[in-house]
This record gives C-alpha cells, sequence and structure tokens, in this order.
C-alpha cells in the first residue's frame, strides 16, 4: 500500500513536469494539441492524487500502523470518524490534501474554461502544474506521507485529543479549498499578463473562482474559529494568532479584488490593482500555507519542528518578483478607460472600501511579521499584542461596515443630491433609531459597540430598502406575490443580491463580535460541590461531581479515558435557566513505559465545555478538575505499581469512584458572552449569500425569463 | 481647476494621509511591542514595571497550582537558566510540563507575573505527539 502511494507520487510529479513542458511548448509554437495534452495533465494529477488521498485514507482506517502518519496520529481508540479526519492531520497528509485539493480544483478551472483563452488557460495551466508540482516535491523529498516503519507498532499515539471536535472534519478542507482556490485566479491574471490579453475576458473566466476561494476560505475561517470557542477552553473565537491571520490576509485581499473587478467590469479602470489584488491573494495564500510549516513565528497553529521555510521562501520570492515584473512590464496595456468622475459615486466608494481593505491587511501583515521585521531592524525580537491590532482594525472595520451599507444604494459615475436624499433616509433613520434605542438603554459608554451597532442598523436599512424596491418594482412588472417577487428578483439578479446577503451578513457578525467583545462578563473561580458564583446576571451552583471511564461512555465521543466533571445549575434572578454539565477529558498518552496507569490518562487533557446558548447570550462554562490529590495521586501510583497493562483500566474506576465520593475543588472558567451566536448566523448568511451569487443562473432559465420579458414588453406595445 | 490638477491634488492628499497613517503604525508597532526573551536573557535585562514575552519550556516538577494562582517556572530550551511565574488566567489545554509556551510577564518586587490570559502553550506539533523525552505526567 505505501509502496503504491509513493509511487503516486513520483508519478504525480512526472506529470506535472510532462505538463508543464506541453503547456509552454504548445502555447509557444502555436500546437493547440500540446495545450490540451498539458490540460489533460492536470485531470490526470487529480487521479494519481485521488488514488494516494485514498491509500493514506485506508490506511488510517484500517490501523495500519507501518505508515509512519498513522501511527503518529491515530491509534485504534481513536473514534472512527476523527480517523478520517487524522489524514490531515499531520504535516505529510495535509501537504497530500493541498495538493489533492489544488488538483481537483484546477481540473475543474481547466475544464470550464477549455474553450476560452486558450493561449492564457495554457500558461495558466503550466503555472498551476507548477504549484502541483512544487507540493508534490515537498512530499517526496521533505514530507513523505507513505514513509513506513518495520516492524509496525501494535498501537498508534492517537489523534491530539483537541482535533478532536466535528468542524475539524471539514474546516482544513475549507481553508485549503480557500488557498488553493486562490492559485487559480493567480495562475489566470498571470497568464494573461504573459499572454497581454488583458481584455476582460480574462476576469470573466476567473471571477466565480475569486469569488468560491473567498466563500471557502471565509468559512474556513469561521469554522477555525467556532472550534477555537467550543475547544480551546478559553472562551475566545479569534486571538490574533499569526496562522489565523495568515488566513485572513488573502481573504481581505480578495473581498477587495471583488469589489474592484465590478469597476473594472463597468468602467474599465483599476485594472493594474485588479491584477495586483489577484496576484497578491494568490501570493497571501502560500504565504498563509507557509507560515504554518516554517516554524518562522510563535503560533499555536504551527506545525512543530518544521523544516520546510527555505522551499517556500524561494516560490514566495519567485512569485513576488514574476508579479511585479509582469505587473511593470504591462502597465502600458493596464491603462483605465475612464476616470473617476466623482468622489460620490459607487466607485469611490467602492475605491475607499478596496484602501480600507489593503489597509487592514497591511495592519495585519505588518504585525504579524513584526517580530521578523524589528529583528531585522533593531537585533532584538519583538512582538505586538492584540491590543496593538484591535487600535487599527476596530476603527477599519466601522468604516468597512459602513461602507457595506453606503454601496448598495449610491449611484454609479456621480450621485446627485436628490438621489443621496432618495436612498439614504431609510439607512439614516434606522441608524439614528438605534442609536437613540441604545443610548436610552444605556450603552453609551461601549463607543466601539455603539458605533457598531449603529452601522449595522444602517446596512440593515440600506440592504432591506433594495430588497423591498427590487420586489416592488417586480410586482408591477410582473403581478406577482410579494414573496414569489422577491424570489425571482435574487434568482435573476443572483450576483447583486447575493451580494446584497452578504453584506447582511457580514453587518450580523460584526454585531456579534461587537457585542461579544464589549459586554461579556468573565470569571474564573474555584468551587466545592454546594458553592456558586456570580457571572453576570447569572448565578451558577456547582451541584455534583461527574466522572466516566472509558472511550465507551465518554460523553463527548472523543475516546477519552476518563472524563472528571460537574453538573452546574444555572439561574438568572432564582429562575431555572440550564443545567450544564462541563468535563475535561484525559487522553491515554500512549507510552507504556508511564506505567499501567499513568498511560491511560497522561496524554493531553482536553476541556469538553457546556453551554447554554441562544440568540441574546451564550452561558459558556469549563472545567479543570485538579486529579492531583494525594487520593487520587495514590491511586495512580498503585496501579502503576501493581497493575500489568491490560488492567490498568481497573484503577480508572477506583479513580472516578474516588472523585465521586470525595470531590477536590475544581477550577471553572465562566463566561456569559452576549450575541455570540451572531456571528456564527452572521457566517451563514454570508455563505448563503455567497452560493446565490456564485451559483450559475441555468441558461434555460435565462431563455425563459428572456422570452418572457420580450413578450411582456410585446404586450405593452400592442397596448400602446 | 482643471481636472488633471484636481487629480494630482487628490493623488498627492492621498499619498500623504498614507504616508502619515504608515508612520503612526511603525511608530506604534516599535513603541507597543513586548521584547521576546528567552528566560536566560530576561534574568540579565529585566526591568520592573516593563513587559516581556518569555519563550520557553515548562520545567520539570514546576507546576503548582495555590487557588488561582498558577505557578511554574520557564526554562530556556537548551539550558538550565529557569524563570519562576506566577500567573492567573486562562490555562490552555495543551500546557504541562515539557511544553513550549509563550507568555507576557512583568517584574514586581523581584518576582516575574504573568500577564492575565497571556499564556499561550505551543503544541510539540500542529497535530503531533510530543518526541520523545518529554514529560508526559504534568
Amino acid at each position: 500500500m505505501a509502496g503504491l502511494g509513493y509511487a503516486c507520487l513520483l508519478l504525480a510529479l512526472g506529470v506535472c513536469v510532462y505538463g508543464i513542458v506541453a503547456s509552454l511548448y504548445g502555447v509557444r509554437n502555436n500546437r493547440p494539441e500540446f495545450c490540451n495534452s498539458g490540460r489533460r495533465s492536470i485531470y490526470a494529477l487529480a487521479l494519481i492524487l485521488t488514488v494516494a488521498m485514498a491509500v493514506l485514507e485506508i490506511a488510517f482506517l484500517r490501523n495500519d500502523f507501518a505508515f509512519n502518519t498513522v501511527a503518529d496520529t491515530s491509534s485504534r481508540t481513536t473514534p472512527t470518524f476523527y480517523k478520517a479526519a487524522a489524514v490531515w492531520s499531520s504535516q505529510e497528509g495535509s501537504l497530500l490534501l493541498w495538493a489533492w485539493l489544488l488538483s481537483l480544483w484546477s481540473s475543474l478551472a481547466l475544464f470550464l474554461t477549455r474553450k476560452r483563452m486558450r493561449d492564457v488557460a495554457a500558461y495558466a495551466t503550466a503555472i498551476l502544474l507548477g504549484f502541483g508540482g512544487f507540493f508534490v516535491s515537498l512530499m517526496i523529498f521533505y514530507a513523505n506521507p507513505f514513509s513506513t516503519t518495520s516492524p509496525a507498532p501494535v498501537e498508534g499515539v492517537g489523534l491530539d485529543p483537541l482535533l478532536r471536535f466535528p468542524t475539524m472534519m471539514i474546516h482544513p478542507p475549507m481553508l485549503y479549498s480557500g488557498y488553493t482556490l486562490c492559485t487559480i485566479p493567480l495562475a489566470f491574471g498571470m497568464g494573461a499578463l504573459i499572454a497581454r490579453r488583458l481584455d476582460a475576458e480574462w476576469l470573466k473566466v476567473i471571477r466565480r473562482f475569486a469569488f468560491a476561494a473567498w466563500l471557502f476560505l471565509g468559512m474556513g475561517i469561521l469554522l477555525g474559529a467556532r472550534w477555537s470557542y467550543s475547544e480551546l477552553g478559553w472562551g475566545g473565537y479569534w486571538g490574533w494568532d499569526a496562522v489565523e491571520n495568515a488566513s485572513l490576509m488573502p481573504w481581505l485581499t480578495g473581498t477587495a479584488f471583488l469589489h474592484s473587478l465590478m469597476i473594472q467590469e463597468k468602467r474599465g479602470m483599476l485594472k493594474v490593482w485588479n491584477v495586483s489584488l489577484v496576484l497578491a491573494t494568490g501570493t497571501l495564500a502560500i504565504m498563509g500555507t507557509f507560515l504554518v510549516r516554517s516554524g518562522v513565528l510563535n503560533s499555536i497553529h504551527a506545525f512543530g519542528g518544521a523544516t520546510l521555510g527555505v522551499p517556500f521562501v524561494c516560490l514566495i520570492a519567485l512569485l513576488i518578483a514574476g508579479s511585479i515584473y509582469l505587473v511593470v512590464s504591462r502597465r502600458e496595456m493596464l491603462r483605465s478607460e475612464n476616470r473617476l468622475d466623482s468622489l460620490l459615486s459607487r466607485e469611490s466608494i467602492f475605491l475607499a472600501n478596496n484602501l480600507v481593505l489593503v489597509g487592514l491587511c497591511f495592519v495585519i501583515f505588518w504585525g504579524t511579521y513584526f517580530p521578523l521585521i524589528s529583528e531585522a531592524v533593531t537585533g532584538q525580537e519583538s512582538s505586538v499584542g492584540p491590543p496593538w491590532f484591535d487600535r487599527y482594525t476596530v476603527p477599519l472595520a466601522l468604516i468597512l461596515v459602513l461602507l457595506s451599507g453606503i454601496g448598495p444604494v449610491i449611484s454609479w459615475r456621480r450621485a446627485s443630491l436628490a438621489n443621496a436624499r432618495r436612498n439614504f433616509m431609510v439607512p439614516l433613520a434606522c441608524a439614528g433609531l438605534t442609536l437613540i434605542g441604545l443610548l436610552a438603554s444605556g450603552v453609551a459608554h461601549k463607543t466601539f459597540a455603539l458605533a457598531m451597532f449603529c452601522c449595522a442598523a444602517f446596512v440593515f436599512g440600506s440592504v432591506g430598502q433594495e430588497f423591498v424596491r427590487g420586489t416592488r418594482a417586480r410586482r408591477a412588472m410582473a403581478g406577482e406575490a410579494p414573496p414569489r417577487a422577491m424570489l425571482a428578483l435574487v434568482r435573476r439578479n443572483r450576483r447583486r443580491y447575493g451580494g446584497y446577503i452578504v453584506h447582511l451578513g457580514i453587518a450580523v457578525l460584526f454585531v456579534g463580535v461587537a457585542a461579544s467583545s464589549s459586554f461579556q462578563h468573565a470569571t474564573e473561580v474555584q468551587l466545592s460541590p454546594g458553592q456558586s458564583a456570580t457571572v453576570g446576571a447569572y448565578h451558577l451552583r456547582y451541584v455534583e461531581p461527574t466522572a466516566s471511564i472509558t472511550p465507551k461512555y465518554d460523553q463527548a465521543h472523543t475516546g477519552s479515558t476518563l472524563s472528571l466533571g460537574a453538573v452546574l445549575d444555572v439561574t438568572k434572578h432564582g429562575r431555572h435557566v440550564a443545567t450544564l454539565r462541563p468535563s475535561e477529558g484525559f487522553y491515554a498518552s500512549g507510552n507504556p513505559a508511564e506505567g499501567s496507569v499513568s498511560s491511560l490518562i497522561g496524554g493531553q487533557a482536553v476541556s469538553h465545555i457546556a453551554m447554554d446558548g441562544g440568540i441574546t447570550r451564550d452561558v459558556w462554562t469549563a472545567i479543570a478538575p485538579n486529579i492531583e490529590t494525594p487520593t487520587l495521586k495514590r491511586i495512580v501510583s498503585a496501579g502503576n505499581a501493581k497493575l500489568p497493562p491490560e488492567d490498568g483500566a481497573i484503577a480508572l474506576i477506583y479513580l472516578a469512584r474516588a472523585y465521586l465520593h470525595d470531590p477536590p475543588p475544581a477550577q471553572f472558567h465562566l463566561l456569559v458572552s452576549p450575541l455570540v451566536l451572531w456571528i456564527w448566523l452572521g457566517g451563514l448568511i454570508v455563505f448563503g449569500g455567497g452560493l446565490i451569487a456564485v451559483w450559475p443562473a441555468p441558461s434555460t432559465v435565462r431563455r425563459r425569463v428572456a422570452a418572457r420579458s420580450r413578450a411582456r414588453a410585446l404586450r405593452g406595445l400592442a397596448r400602446a | 481647476m482643471n481636472p488633471a490638477r484636481k487629480r494630482t491634488v487628490r493623488l498627492v492628499v492621498a499619498l500623504s494621509a498614507a504616508v502619515v497613517l504608515a508612520t503612526a503604525l511603525i511608530y506604534t508597532s516599535f513603541s507597543a511591542a513586548s521584547p521576546a526573551l528567552t528566560p536566560s536573557q530576561l534574568l540579565q535585562v529585566a526591568q520592573p514595571g516593563r513587559s516581556y514575552i518569555v519563550t520557553g519550556t515548562v520545567a520539570s516538577g514546576s507546576v503548582h497550582r495555590i487557588g488561582p494562582v498558577l505557578d511554574f517556572s520557564v526554562r530556556d530550551r537548551a539550558g538550565t537558566a529557569a524563570v519562576p511565574i506566577a500567573y492567573q488566567g486562562t490555562i490552555p489545554d495543551p500546557f504541562r510540563e515539557g511544553r513550549e509556551v509563550v507568555i507576557t510577564v512583568q517584574k514586581q518586587d523581584g518576582a516575574y507575573v504573568g500577564e492575565r490570559n497571556s499564556l499561550i502553550t505551543k503544541c510539540p506539533s500542529k497535530y503531533k505527539t510530543a518526541p520523545a523525552g518529554e514529560n508526559q505526567n504534568a
């Protein structure tokens, strides 16, 4: 099996090299058959890497510990669901996932464009195969997922318990899909520059993939935030960690591109800016991948002992140098066809939005890479923390949300005063009423939250107004009922109204961020059974301890060998609100030398939080039970000394009983966070809006709609 | 004002604003940054009241919890110099003896106090277990 997997990698590298040569030879010598052959190399690469991925997946599901990757990241006690996800939990497996997704998305892109822009597509094919070859080479020369050990260990170490969380099954594929999709616009952009085909056609080709990249990357980031909130035991969803920032940067430039693209489509402006954004987004996606694997920056997410820095630096340097050369050498062909007519126009708002997004990206880039910058400048490595990031990103986020409300309602070219009055009355009224309501309820001291709520209300007003006006117009035209008219409106203008829904989702998301960061109540407290703590308006009482043993009875279904927790009774003003059961799971270390009992509980300990979530607030609890008491330590020591490894679980029964009988004080982390659910709901709205915008309108629908419009126009003419 | 002149003025204003903002960003990043030091460097240069980011490994046998306070020592990755730290706040799940941690500390009355919620524990590898020899019993 391992031999087959490795052979796939070698074959994949050969296919990449062949495809690059064939594509470049074909386009240079006007031999379309070679270009086609190069394109088919991508399909072949996808097929080969699918086999390689299947080999590794089967090895995980069959507990084939001869594979080093399987032995390092899985075990017999790892639940099957997580064994499947463990494939991409190692450096080696994640590289394979990257290359595989790249080959799949590239195949789709090149298949859909097989009859368009053949010269540009040929260069894009060569570039995409270059990326594929790079990642396959990393696996062959640095991190082989098919390396084996003989004799095979009888048991693996197991998947890190922190990763035993359902969204971890889809978070990495989503994020990597976003990263790999970012390389497709980059490849076509470079292809267009090399081929000097800089008309609007290449933008049409990549538009859908740029949107898909933005969507997948955004969802990947959001799923990561959800994992952090639910699994890491600190109750936060964003920590300005280097790896988190690395995924946010291409998303920001991608967002900027999706807006400025419209200016180029409508007015033929910002050509240099657009192509630069495409190239920057692709390069930042590669930098994000590099950051996790290079070990150059401190991050809780970085792969330890990473050694892939040098190859990535070479690739990034090549991309930056190539991009600058191509843009500078083709600048004459990238001249704008029009000028900005007025600062009060949709183009100007989009431009402002672009500057804010790129500014945000620059701030995050500077803060993320500041340890390297400071060391280079002063010789002393220094870091900036979350307060520094907040100082710049908070005002920029406010401006961004406000602009997302102005953009949909302002006119192209030049907005008149009458136009502004007509379009901004409702949004301003919404923002004004929100401000009055909030001031009356006494939240004036939280300036950021207050400003964000007003900006969000402005967006709700502006987007709502657009939907109402569009539906009214549709009803007047077609005489449909309001819901049907609205559906038809969205269906006929998917990109426009999908985009509005995305704006709505972003506003909802930021309301959640503002509320949860400004009005959160938190406490760390040590409690014994019977004792209580107060968090905000909530009262939490430690009712009794809980304990379960063996993976079979682990309530979180993550395969913990011992789980200790508590029952908490939550009340508000004397009224019962919820009963919560936070716990901490202890996992096997996989190291028999530690002793029969210690090896069963000596692995990673992970919080299993308990939460009463709602639309207005989350009551979030985590527990850190103390297992270092003399009684419990005595049981572990006696078990280690007297019990054979196969009977170690017996001591766990005694441990659980002792804990239940005489529970030591436990440390609790308690939070009451308002509107956190809005963050996830906002993300879902963004996702829904994004899907609507990216979904192709079927040609049959388009034809039918066009026919109906013609018929209506003819009827109107006949009546006239 | 003719359109060409108007465009030039706009460009100059925009570039000036960008330069001012970039300068502010660079200035504040250098003034607000905390030096990242190893424990041995911290022992040599620490001044009372100033924040430092310490990166090192949690020393074996140094972790004790007294009420809400977590006491532990951070030692050099290669070496024996260790800094005892008293910390209050969220403790990341992966925290344990032998793990690499990053924490912001201040020297107060001769002792090192960790800033609340500043403790970050690096996984030995993102998803891999600790290398052989690491203490797993914490």
